[in-house]
């Protein structure tokens, strides 16, 4: 599988998707957000997490009409594969490859800990790795995670089966206490209409090591390997 | 000439910081009577274009384009000479 990890100015969780792809024997690209061309034969394009130009204006708002942006829309378009993660959530949103937006977290609180998530549809490369409904558990850290869309998007991502994953909690049970950020119908991540595009708030990528807490994040990314 | 505008949330997006600040007015600071409050964002900026209808174009597109997100916001803009 042939990835490229985008940087942007404010981006820090780039090496921590770059070590999960070296984990999974991905081949790795590491692209500046100037670039202009992104090779045609990339399989997964990865935005990162971080706080790209400091989450100025909007979170993402910036990042999302980075130059490198034109050519990862023209590459999602063919079917290659983008994930974004967190900051990397919040540019695909802003750059509507995928729909609604992130906004302040509603407790306004920056939440940094491991959460729940249920896998609601594992009809994807990002989730074919997991079984339905599996209950796992990955890391988040972030201000503004809080998915709002309005009610026709909402109604869409449910009816398409567009939720990837869902804050839940132990039990794997849908609860205000366990919608930490305040997402409408507690959206952790969400596909495009294609699902080549899943953007998520929580951080697979720091989830790959039993070692630092949990390797429930593996499975999103060996999914992603051909088959 | 000067530009303003003044980007403000949409009635029913949640405005935490404007929650924060009213929280802070009524109860630490003592004005009860306070309530509402929303926060938004201004942008200034300079704009070498006199024609009201070139500025308003040139402000809608900056404005779809990168300042405001459609989704929560809305805008206005006022021309200051």
């Amino acid at each position: 599988m042939k990835s490229a990890v985008i940087t942007f100015p404010g981006s820090n969780c780039d090496r921590d998707a770059v070590d999960a792809l070296q984990k999974i024997g991905a081949k790795i690209q590491k692209i500046w957000h100037q670039e202009t061309k992104l090779d045609d034969d990339l399989d997964l394009i990865v935005i990162p997490g971080g706080f790209s130009y400091g989450d100025y204006l909007r979170s993402g708002a910036m990042a999302a009409i980075s130059p490198v942006m034109q050519e990862v829309k023209r590459l999602a378009a063919k079917g290659v594969k983008v994930l974004g993660i967190c900051n990397g959530f919040q540019i695909l949103t802003e750059s509507g490859l995928l729909p609604g937006v992130l906004t302040r977290n509603a407790k306004m609180k920056f939440i940094c800990r491991a959460m729940n998530l249920r896998v609601e549809n594992t009809g994807s490369a990002f989730t074919r790795g997991y079984k339905k409904h599996q209950i796992i558990r990955v890391p988040m850290a972030h201000m503004d995670g809080n998915y709002f869309a309005d009610a026709a998007t909402l109604k869409k991502l449910e009816d398409q089966d567009l939720i990837a994953f869902r804050y839940v909690d132990e039990n794997g049970n849908l609860s205000d206490a366990a919608n930490a950020n305040g997402s409408l119908l507690s959206i952790a991540g969400i596909f495009n209409e294609q699902k080549n595009v899943l953007g998520m708030m929580p951080h697979p990528e720091r989830a790959i090591d039993v070692n630092a807490g949990s390797d429930d994040g593996l499975a999103l990314f060996s999914g992603l390997m051909d088959r | 000439m000067k530009l303003r505008i003044l980007i403000s949330l949409k009635k029913a997006v949640l405005d935490t910081q404007g929650k924060a600040i009213e929280s802070v007015l009524q109860k630490n600071l003592g004005f009860p009577q306070i309530s509402q409050v929303r926060q938004g964002k201004v942008v200034e900026m300079e704009i070498a274009e006199s024609d009201p209808a070139k500025i308003k174009k040139i402000v809608d597109e900056i404005c779809d384009k990168l300042l405001v997100n459609k989704i929560i916001e809305d805008y206005e803009y006022e021309v200051i000479q």
